[in-house]
């Protein structure tokens, strides 16, 4: 049986062997008093040295080696390497928890990051391939000529990679915050030194041999302990397979418990919560100086009452935290109110498609589901870290095989998370609501120490009702191994798997970049005739400079960049697809086309995401922007105007200018070529 | 050489097309009808729910594979093998 697969597979095969065994004897050492902390350090040092080594053997001084892997890498191996290349630290960590809290609205995302696929073995990944090039500028500039379309690429692909790199040593940074106990800002830096000991020496090659590690540890440490919480709940260990049982019994516990008279009476004062910060708000400086005096003349009266002194300086407490001025005031009293407002809903369930209490509303939701599944296929089929994995096949034919592995690799978790969502609610719904707080189990207190839990016993019955639990999405994956009472080393171990997902997707994002920058800026546009290894040294210095830079910006918590990732699907899409696409099945593109389409849809995209999403820019001096959204559609999908209009302008601009004369012979040289002449 | 290469790319975009017309209907197809699709049960699952959150994805495996299977055909029989 190891006879008939490959060294390749032999090697993994050790290696995963190697890694279930140092799981199996940390476990032991658990038993035996291994201290938690000790376990997160040896998960740490043990993935990081692994990739190091890998990292290291796989160091090369050859530029093809360097930016596409020498296109060696085999269908099989170039799949599991975009698996962990795509999944990134918001799929592992965050998918689950979103799909929590939005339920059937969720799966969007699901549909949308397998879908994308499609698109990319269809319409995209065979033609990259025999085009054989380095990056994706590279295929525009080659197909429809000059450099004003590399640059405008080339920008495109940093703005929507850059945000992502940030995203994801971010990431690095809270996964090893919260389970070893690092600080963040000396977790950013780890995530720093993980992600360049993979990516400097080999670039792509040892990236690619390294992503296919990640994967591995990401994909075990993904599906454990829902397995274990699926034989704890129904005996069988498949979750996918049983998962439908239980959202069936989510779905009974969710008709029962939604409207009892005490859930009806939380919401309604948390609704009442949110009616008073609005009044508040309204009838600002002037509400936020009366409450002060309030607060003044109660202490002055307690104090002149022989009160207890505690008391008073409770009070006066209060006061001092109250904002200090009315902009202040403003800021903290909408976001008191947006979180009421948020409780005082009237819950979904968790099965029901485009939820709304009437027929307008669920066709709203019914357009935003759809046009976000749009802007999440199309922005997966135009994400350049991922198109360039494409390169490194040997042959096309091995190009168009490795799309499929690469979608059944994701598949797994994908398929997964879905399942996690619902025995997290099915624990929530049976052993939470209704339950003395003082009596909730152990890891709801343990993460609300951290504050991804918050509980407020706003009717002070001493119960939980539902309304009055909150949830942070991170927690869903982060505390399965404890609501299924595993012991901490299952925690490590999907710690190690964040961790991986995060690397893997911060070193494709980040060769991305830097290939932009060294090979289609410098080497292209600046000095085409640079030798060889000054290209290496170019590459590598730019590569320790955009990453250090990433982490400098990670590092100061920027707490906007997690939304900002949605955006980068809406950016690549509306910026790559359609001149991509339109390139290879349209003769008559041109560039002036092309060009025009690509910053029209950026643009579009950009334009359409600030309207709607903000009111003022203060270091623009800017107020008054925000206008109603078209269609409904919320700004996260505004890829989905902006690849309309790209198409839509590539199509007018080239019909009114002359045909590209390069464009026929390029075309018969991607659609049709026999290998050996390449 | 022109008329083969022509032929085969004919052949590669008939199919690359039906495909993708499959994919759509199924992707926005299917799902804007997943309110209605609910109220049937599959292995346990409403099957709106199931499609979106299994059922499509495996299809778009299985679209994938048929693509391949089918430009292997068409690439023996152009002379496009590549080893």
């Amino acid at each position: 049986m190891l006879k008939s697969l490959t060294r390749l597979q032999r090697y993994y095969l050790y290696y995963t062997g190697c890694f279930l065994a140092f799981i199996g004897a940390l476990a032991i050492l658990e038993q035996h008093g291994m201290p938690p902390r000790w376990i997160g350090y040896s998960f740490l040092f043990f993935t990081i040295s692994m990739y190091a080594l890998i990292g290291i053997v796989s160091r090369t001084s050859d530029v093809s080696e360097y930016y596409v892997a020498g296109r060696k890498i085999p269908a099989f191996f170039n799949g599991m390497a975009t698996g962990a290349d795509w999944m990134s630290a918001a799929s592992f960590i965050g998918m689950a928890g979103t799909l929590y809290l939005s339920g059937f609205q969720g799966l969007a995302y699901v549909i949308g990051w397998t879908g994308g696929f499609v698109l990319v073995a269809l319409l995209l990944a065979p033609y990259l391939r025999r085009f054989g090039q380095y990056t994706i500028p590279d295929f525009l500039g080659a197909r429809y000529g000059g450099n004003a379309i590399r640059l405008v690429a080339v920008a495109a692909a940093i703005l929507a990679s850059f945000v992502y790199v940030v995203a994801q040593i971010y990431g690095v940074g809270v996964i090893t915050s919260r389970f070893v106990s690092l600080q963040f800002e000396i977790g950013v830096f780890v995530g720093l030194a993980g992600i360049l000991v993979c990516s400097f020496l080999g670039g792509m090659k040892a990236v690619t041999w390294t992503q296919v590690a990640q994967y591995l540890i990401l994909i075990v440490a993904y599906v454990t302990p829902v397995a274990i919480l699926s034989y704890n709940v129904t005996g069988n260990p498949i979750p996918q397979l049983v998962y439908g049982q239980v959202l069936q019994q989510v779905t009974e516990l969710e008709n029962r418990l939604f409207d009892t008279p005490a859930e009806i009476e939380v919401r309604q004062l948390f609704r009442e919560r949110a009616d008073l910060y609005a009044q508040k708000i309204m009838q600002l400086p002037h509400s936020l100086i009366h409450e002060r005096e309030q607060l003044s003349t109660e202490i002055n009266r307690l104090k002149a009452s022989d009160a207890q002194m505690k008391e008073i300086v409770a009070l006066e407490r209060h006061r001092r935290d109250l904002p200090h001025d009315p902009d202040q005031a403003k800021t903290r009293w909408e976001s008191a109110m947006f979180s009421a407002a948020d409780r005082s809903k009237q819950p979904i369930h968790h099965a029901e498609a485009f939820p709304g209490e009437t027929a307008e509303e669920q066709n709203i939701q019914r357009i935003n589901f759809l046009a976000l599944v749009f802007c999440l296929t199309v922005g997966t089929a135009a994400l350049p870290h991922i198109l360039t994995r494409y390169y490194t096949t040997p042959s096309v034919r091995e190009a168009r095989e490795s799309v499929f592995w690469s979608l059944l690799f994701i598949l797994l978790l994908y398929i997964t998370a879905p399942a996690y969502a619902v025995f997290a609610k099915y624990e929530v719904l049976s052993h939470l609501a209704e339950i003395p707080i003082a009596k909730l189990p152990g890891w709801v207190a343990a993460w609300a120490k951290v504050g991804l839990v918050s509980i407020e016993d706003i009717n002070g019955d001493g119960i939980l009702q539902l309304a009055e639990l909150s949830l942070n999405p991170d927690v869903i994956v982060l505390a399965t191994p404890e609501i299924a009472g595993m012991p901490y080393v299952v925690s490590g171990l999907v710690a190690a798997g964040g961790l991986a997902a995060a690397l893997s997707t911060a070193d494709g994002l980040l060769l991305t970049i830097t290939s932009a920058l060294s090979h289609d800026v410098y080497y292209r546009i600046i000095r085409p005739d640079a030798s060889t290894q000054f290209r290496l040294v170019i590459s590598k210095s730019m590569l320790l400079v955009v990453a250090v830079l990433a982490a400098t910006v990670a590092a100061q918590k920027p707490g906007t960049i997690l939304s900002m990732v949605a955006w980068a699907f809406s950016i690549a899409g509306s910026a790559f697809f359609p001149a991509l696409v339109l390139g290879i099945f349209w003769e008559r593109a041109t560039r002036q086309g092309a060009l025009a389409g690509m910053i029209v849809g950026v643009l579009l995209s950009i334009y359409y995401i600030v309207r709607v999403e903000f009111d003022t820019i203060p270091w623009l001096g800017i107020s008054g922007l925000h206008m109603e959204p078209w269609l409904h559609i919320q700004a996260t999908s505004s890829g989905f105007f902006g690849v309309l209009a790209g198409f839509a302008t590539i199509i007018l601009v080239s019909l009114v200018t002359k045909p590209e004369p390069g464009a026929i012979s390029f075309l018969k040289g991607i659609r049709f070529r026999n290998e050996a002449s390449s | 050489m022109m008329a083969k290469a022509d032929a085969y790319w004919r052949r590669t975009k008939r199919l690359t097309f039906t495909l993708l017309l499959c994919w759509i209907c199924l992707t926005f197809g299917v799902t804007w009808f997943s309110r209605e699709v609910n109220e049937m049960v599959f292995l346990g699952f409403p099957l709106g729910f199931y499609m979106a959150a299994q059922g499509s994805l495996v299809i778009f495996l299985l679209i994938i594979w048929w693509y391949n299977r089918r430009m292997r055909k068409i690439d023996a029989e152009f002379g496009v093998d590549e080893d």
